[in-house]
């Protein structure tokens, strides 16, 4: 068996993916601030790339596990739950 | 005036599902909300249920419950970038206290169902956004413009309980607290996972790893057969990723690719993957569990136990579920929701496997923040084995002076003796 990129692993998934409101949200000025990244290496879904001195992100694909929330100790996002019925849905858990 | 519910739980995972269940069974008025589209959707394990807990509450349970499979063979296995050492255990008589591999989207959605059908209304799609306070006393929730009083409050949100942390019971989870799980589910065909972990019937195989598929970092993986999948998966305590270069996404991957994982993967399809916290500081991380007008229970309690060897969570949430149940009942039949009321919940815990299970083990989160553990004693180990095993016609040397001679070169003997001694103290 072969590996899988991010993107094949998630294209895996069902989601219903909320086009109007971000459940996360990050502050560029605090990420600028922020030297080890632990969000790009922690986010399973591999969401969180890093770009000059900030990091580009996308709540599509988020698989709502809370790590970015925990491992950002600068404080530089802000995590709540997708709207109901929205986001990741997992078929088998 | 507002319709008033006995309890509203918010939550329907296995602890929120049973308190539902439990009440509705005594005649409460209960309202289970559910953010996901159904009960299961939102929620993930490695995965297995140690069934005792469940069994007590609904006896006979996995006669009619979706589990996969009933674990009969445990593996632990140190993983070096070459090598596997395992203790591979197969025993009939893990069956006298059954464990079962499970997938969540199924359990939970047949645990709600239970609740339901003893009489609790479940509200699924809904997420709640605030919990309604009077004078001090948490009396509802909000979600968007829908108000909802009860008595009592369960918070059974999950690991990242928003809801406790608004109720001032919990802060910020902390990196060493928690640890980030990802799994896929790989769908091979029944006859061949039986096969391949040499089992039968509805017999199930769980395995722990640790060493190389973490590259040293603290965690392990895991790998649970079910009926017709295998969950295979990573857990790395949430700390790490401030020092290390490895992403977790790219760890799973290779760890998919190990000499000794591939085999047992061969011509899989890979139908899911997911990610998921896990409260790991046991007794330390525990926050209070209840307030006036709130309880907590499961993950967002941080009820959750890893010795290394063993991970449980779920029958913890199944038993502090119907813990709060209990106390609920008690509280509406005195017609005293104070929290000296509800602090049966607690007592209840307390009398229980669950907190003193807890206590036990509460130096383990600490013992296993050794780094040794995860680097150092599986090389250790492969080279002992391969040195037992090996014949390539140089003379051979006894055995205590090799296997000597490789504890001084892994650490030294008084650094291992250390490290044992606190293991044997801590588990």
């Amino acid at each position: 068996m072969k590996k899988l990129s991010i993107e094949e692993r998630l294209g895996t998934n069902k989601f219903v993916v909320d086009d109007d409101v971000a459940h996360i949200t990050l502050d560029k000025n605090i990420c600028a601030k922020c030297e080890n990244k632990p969000c790009v290496k922690a986010c399973p879904a591999g969401l969180y790339i890093p770009h000059e001195d900030v990091v580009n992100f996308d709540y599509a694909g988020c698989l709502e596990c809370g790590t970015c929330r925990v491992v950002c100790v600068l404080k530089g996002l802000k995590w709540d739950y997708p709207r109901g019925t929205l986001g990741v849905e997992f078929r088998y858990g | 005036m507002e319709e008033r519910f006995d309890a509203i739980i918010v939550g329907a995972g296995p602890a929120g599902s049973i308190a539902a269940y439990c009440m509705a069974k005594e005649g409460l008025d209960v309202l289970l909300i559910e953010r996901g589209t159904a009960p299961g959707a939102k929620n993930m394990t490695g995965g297995r249920l140690y069934g005792h807990s469940l069994d007590k509450i609904i006896p006979n349970f996995w006669k009619e419950a979706p589990v996969e499979r009933r674990v009969t063979r445990e593996m632990v296995t140190f993983l070096t970038g070459e090598s596997a050492i395992s203790l591979d255990v197969k025993s009939e008589k893990f069956n006298d206290s059954p464990s079962y591999t499970v997938l969540r989207a199924d359990f939970d959605a047949w645990l709600a169902d239970q609740a339901e059908e003893a009489g609790a209304m479940v509200a699924s799609g809904v997420l709640v956004d605030e919990l309604l306070m009077e004078d001090g006393k948490v009396v509802g929730v909000r979600s968007g413009e829908d108000e909802m009083y009860a008595n009592v409050v369960i918070a059974a949100d999950g690991v990242n309980s928003l809801l406790a942390q608004k109720a001032g019971l919990r802060g910020e989870l902390l990196p060493k607290h928690v640890a980030t799980g990802v799994k896929e589910v790989i769908e091979l065909p029944r006859k061949v996972i039986e096969e391949r972990f040499n089992l039968s019937g509805d017999t199930g195989a769980a395995q722990l790893f640790v060493g190389e598929c973490t590259q040293g970092l603290q965690g392990g993986g895991f790998l649970y057969t079910n009926k017709e999948s295998i969950s295979l998966g990573l857990v790395i305590t949430a700390e790490e990723f401030a020092h290390t270069e490895y992403r977790i996404a790219d760890l799973m991957e290779e760890f998919k690719m190990h000499p000794s994982i591939q085999p047992l993967i061969k011509d899989g399809k890979v139908v899911e993957y997911s990610a998921h916290l896990v409260p790991e500081g046991g007794w330390n991380m525990m926050p209070p569990l209840l307030t006036d007008g709130l309880l907590i229970v499961g993950d967002a309690a941080g009820l959750v136990l890893n010795t290394g060897y063993m991970v449980r969570g779920m029958d913890f949430a199944i038993a502090s579920g119907e813990a709060a149940a209990k106390a609920v009942i008690n509280a509406k039949n005195k017609e005293d929701y104070t929290k000296q009321r509800l602090s049966l919940y607690k007592e209840e815990l307390e009398n229980s496997f669950v907190l003193q299970d807890l206590k036990t083990y509460e130096n383990a989160p600490e013992f296993m923040e050794n780094h040794r553990i995860f680097g150092h004693y599986p090389k250790l180990v492969e080279e002992m084995m391969i040195n037992l095993f090996r014949v390539d016609g140089t003379p051979a040397q006894p055995l205590r002076k090799s296997m000597l001679a490789t504890v001084k070169r892994q650490g030294g003997i008084l650094q291992v003796a250390k490290d044992a001694w606190k293991g044997v103290r801590s588990l």
